[in-house]
């Protein structure tokens, strides 16, 4: 288990013995490769990562992975996580958390540590279902889904996790998903290089309970139902390239690349919360195109691990280091020198 | 009109009643302190509403304050108050029926207005139409007296009024023969450079009040309070919330490790983290976090991050926690949570007092998931309660849940200061460096686990939540393992018991009643006790301050009297636990009145038992 010094840090140096338990077929496995390559990429030793994951199929991650590992309890891992990137914030703190774990029974936490913008690499397996216990809908399935507990068709309205994200001021937000590999990578590797909470969403295929969930986004036109953003770069799509996102008012649309001026195309600024915004908020329901890759990047925000040891500084170098002494002896105090004891009673002078 | 005597007592209990606006904490601390500057024993318990902002003039409004000193040891707050301060009707509607009879009334004759009496249900003028005859009533025009003494000052009127609690403290001062020049001294301190012209007022106020003691013929007589038999040393005034904030920074101190406190506010255990919070420049870290779970959580990932992991609540929020108490419990990190229990269920009664969660801290997890549990048994109790909680939880990678209660959390006593050279040190020691680590290998006599946090180089690995396995901590549905799992875990619990310290008997070694006290009731049993064993009873006492495990020397002791009675504020649980444990027919004495014992309920209890 020892590091050896010439040790190759390639994806096999953060694989553990353990044998992977996840359906054949399971998106979560394409993931695990993409959170690798990211972790390569970043090239912190494997005893300086540690892994927090709640509790779900996708919550397995940790003992796959030859780093530290924490498999808690559901929805808590945010928390959890919190208290141990406060405690050691030189670490590498990654989440692993679904899609029912982070937003529902998580979704205080979830929400809390994004407001604290602490430093964590939140990776959110959405697969729109809960895997673990066996096909009930989550806060992510659509409307109408059949799942167990819904089968008349789900009647929640679904929750945008990156629309929420960015909603509370979260600083770092991404989507991927299992089949782009490379895209997962990429977005993972920007993720924990950013010195705040980074969410990365990653679409996931539970092939048991929801096989085909994100098919349309993944098929042989996906092209035409996904635009990959990228900081600088025109926001242009479609199987021929022929299609792009255009400002109307304060609201984006589609138009054919034919069919608008060039100057007309905006181009991605992953800086600019409110364009970040409505491209998070795209969807094939709405017959427009999912935003994939890094949406909205803001590194400037003071991260909340960062600023606790920060005020404990500050502190320190105000008041100084006291000694213990001096703490427990403050407040109303006195000194009760002798007690003298005679027949007639007992007297402190 | 004689000379004024001075009466020797060696116990006054008093109780300050009045509206929140009142100033009745602060004359209440600033008795206490002088008292015990004096060498008196004291102790006290603050009441307060659980609106923030009730009425004023109404009895849901009233806030209160009791103090006992003197020179017996004192243990409790006090049974009756011997002299009532009720600063207006409401405040005397609220508390004359518990004044003993004869005791002293002193209330503020200005604030009786037909209006402020109608308000509370008085029909005329309660000190002048008989409903309290029998009490020595002592109607004192506080408002005018005050405002007269600062006719001078450039203030507002509003100002001038707020000054009437100095009034008052001067009167008591004088009435209890207390040093003066000790509040002269903190009225500089506190006001003088900030607010010159307040520190003035309060001054002038509180000379005004001590000669309004002398002068006039309103008293006859005054206070001399025995000094009490107190062990010597460096002494400060503490109440039990900050007392045991204390004890986590002085662990921390001691350990050589960083404190780590996620919390969650609820009443009455916030002063816990409010203090803790203060003392940043001491390393800690608090970590105030969006509900009790995520609390618990960050401290559960401080623990992971080899921090001295804390988290502090009261009981509803001991209920939100369970779930990551069992993880605590399996993943075997040292925690502490240290439950300030208020009366149940549910929100039950905020601001009160109770020990109802006993079984919730024994037993309140799912599974078989076993917790060491130290109850504090008074206010300054709390700091050696918790250091102990830490020094356990370090020593055998085990959460321990600490209680205390309303009653001493909030109330203060004093508190021999130690030295941080007489606290005992000790070490985390986690793995540094190990060719074979294995999470779950055990010491083979406290039966502690490795741990090795995250960034030792080499020893990462993976621990969870679901069972492991018995020495590589991998996850482990084998059926016999978790037999064996669940043996260690309860046997490592039970094996605490080699740091637990026997309980010491007080009063004889055997004999017709043993009374066992717990947590709060200390005081008040060993009161009554002492009492009784003055009168010649043939009965004892013992506290317990720890309860999982209990003294090993305590089956014992139960053995050799004939009778055993556990008073408790709750309907009985820790009878349940002695019972089952030790099969003997425990009698309870269970009050849940969000009120503390009083020492003749203990008495006559035992007295019933004795047959007299
Ligand atoms: C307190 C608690 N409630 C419920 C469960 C049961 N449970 C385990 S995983 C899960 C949902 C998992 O769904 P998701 O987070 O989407 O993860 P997936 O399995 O799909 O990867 C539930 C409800 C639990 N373990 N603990
Ligand atoms: S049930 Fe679904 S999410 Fe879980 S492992 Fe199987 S395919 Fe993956």
């Amino acid at each position: 288990m020892t590091t050896t010094v010439n040790e190759v840090m390639d994806k096999n140096y953060f694989t553990s013995k353990a044998e992977v338990k996840w359906c054949p077929g399971c998106g979560d496995y394409a993931i695990i490769n993409s959170v690798k390559g990211a972790m390569v990429n970043r090239a912190k030793p494997r005893d300086e990562v540690a892994i927090v994951s709640g509790i779900g199929c996708s919550s397995r991650f940790p003992y796959y992975m030859e780093t530290y590992g924490f498999h808690t309890i559901h929805g808590r891992a945010a928390a959890i996580a919190s208290g141990l990137k406060v405690g050691k914030p030189d670490l590498d703190v990654w989440v692993i958390s679904g899609d029912g774990d982070s937003t529902a029974i998580g979704g205080n936490h979830w929400i809390h540590a994004i407001r604290r913008n602490i430093n964590l690499n939140y990776v959110l397996i959405n697969n729109k279902i809960y895997g673990l216990t066996k096909g009930q809908y989550s806060p992510t399935s659509e409307m109408g889904q059949i799942t167990k507990t819904t089968p008349y068709g789900v009647i929640d309205y679904p929750m945008n996790p990156l629309v929420t994200a960015l909603g509370i001021g979260g600083t770092f937000v991404a989507r991927s998903i299992d089949k782009d590999v490379k895209m997962g990578e990429e977005i993972c590797t920007r993720g924990a290089n950013h010195p705040g909470f980074s969410l990365m969403e990653m679409y996931s295929n539970c092939v048991i309970f929801n096989d085909g969930a994100h098919d349309k986004i993944t098929g042989k036109d996906k092209a035409d139902f996904t635009i990959h953003v990228q900081h600088g770069k025109k926001l242009i799509f479609g199987v021929e390239n022929n299609l792009c996102l255009v400002q109307d008012g304060f609201r984006i649309k589609m138009a054919k690349v034919s069919d608008v001026a060039e100057s007309a195309i905006i181009v991605h600024d992953e800086t600019n919360l409110q364009l970040a915004t409505l491209l998070a908020d795209m969807a094939p329901s709405k017959g427009q195109p999912v935003a994939l890759g890094v949406i909205y990047c803001d590194p400037a925000k003071k991260s909340y691990d960062f600023m606790v040891h920060e005020q404990v500084q500050q502190v320190i170098a105000s008041k100084g280091e006291q000694p213990l002494d001096k703490l427990l002896r403050a407040g109303d105090t006195w000194t009760i020198s002798t007690t003298l004891c005679n027949a007639s009673g007992c007297k402190t002078v | 009109m004689g000379q004024i005597s001075l009466k020797s007592v060696d116990q006054v209990v008093i109780k300050f009643t009045g509206d929140s606006g009142d100033g009745m904490q602060l004359v209440g601390n600033q008795l206490t302190a002088l008292a015990a500057v004096s060498g008196n024993d004291v102790n006290s318990l603050p009441d307060y509403p659980s609106e923030i902002r009730a009425p004023a003039g109404t009895v849901a409004g009233i806030s209160g304050f009791q103090i006992a000193l003197g020179s017996r040891d004192i243990h409790t707050a006090g049974d009756a108050p011997d002299v009532l301060v009720a600063m207006n009707p409401a405040a005397v509607q609220h508390s004359y029926k518990h004044v003993v009879k004869g005791g002293m009334i002193i209330t503020d004759s200005d604030m009786f207005t037909e209006k402020a009496m109608e308000k509370v249900g008085f029909k005329s003028n309660p000190c002048t139409d008989g409903t309290l005859a029998g009490y020595d009533v002592k109607s004192i025009p506080f408002t005018t007296l005050t405002r007269e003494a600062l006719k001078d000052l450039d203030m507002g009127p509003k100002d001038k009024d707020r000054c009437k609690n100095f009034f008052v403290l001067g009167v008591l001062v004088w009435l209890f023969n207390k040093n003066p020049q000790d509040v002269l001294n903190f009225i500089n301190t506190k006001f003088g450079k900030k607010l010159p012209k307040i520190a003035e007022a309060n001054t002038i106020v509180f000379k005004a009040g001590l000669n309004y003691g002398e002068t006039t013929v309103m008293f006859q007589q005054r206070y001399d309070l025995k000094a009490a038999t107190i062990e010597p040393g460096f002494y400060r005034n503490i109440t039990g919330n900050e007392a045991a904030a204390l004890g986590l920074i002085a662990a921390a101190k001691k350990s050589n490790m960083q404190l780590l406190l996620g919390s969650y506010p609820i009443t009455p255990a916030t002063d816990i983290l409010h203090e803790v919070s203060k003392h940043k420049n001491f390393g800690a870290i608090t970590m105030q976090m969006e509900d009790e779970i995520a609390g618990i959580c960050a401290a559960i990932g401080g623990a992971f991050a080899g921090k001295l992991a804390v988290t502090t609540t009261s009981g509803p929020g001991l209920a939100l926690k369970g779930e990551a108490l069992g993880l605590a419990v399996i993943m075997e990190i040292p925690l502490v949570i240290v439950n300030v229990q208020r009366g149940g269920p549910s929100t039950g009664l905020p601001t009160k007092t109770e020990q109802s969660d006993l079984l919730q801290a024994m037993y309140g997890r799912n599974g078989d998931s076993p917790m060491p549990v130290i109850a504090a048994g008074s206010p300054d109790d709390c700091f050696m309660a918790a250091f102990e909680a830490c020094q356990i939880a370090i020593k055998y990678r085990t959460p321990v849940l600490l209680l205390t209660d309303g009653y001493i959390g909030q109330g203060s006593c004093p508190w021999k200061v130690p030295l941080e050279s007489e606290l005992p040190s000790f070490e985390a020691n986690f793995t540094k460096e190990d060719a074979d680590f294995k999470s779950y290998r055990r010491d083979p006599e406290t039966l502690a686990r490795n741990i090795a946090i995250p960034g030792t180089k080499g020893l990462q690995h993976r621990v969870g939540s679901l069972e492991k396995d018995v020495l590589t901590g991998a996850v482990s549905h084998v059926p016999m393992n978790h037999q064996i799992m669940t043996d260690i875990r309860k046997n490592k619990v039970a094996g605490i018991v080699r740091d637990v310290p026997n309980a010491v008997v007080n009063g004889k070694e055997s004999g017709k009643v043993l009374v066992i006290g717990w947590g709060g009731t200390y005081g008040a049993v060993k009161g009554a006790v002492d009492r009784l064993i003055l009168q010649g009873k043939s009965v004892s006492s013992i506290n317990l301050r720890w309860i999982n495990p209990f003294p090993a020397n305590l089956a014992k002791i139960i053995a050799n009297f004939d009778k055993v009675l556990i008073p408790e504020l709750n309907t009985g649980q820790l009878s349940v636990l002695i019972r089952s444990q030790f099969l003997v027919d425990t009698v309870s004495l269970n009050k849940v009145q969000g009120d503390p014992f009083r020492e003749y309920e203990v008495i006559d209890k035992v007295n019933e038992m004795l047959g007299e």
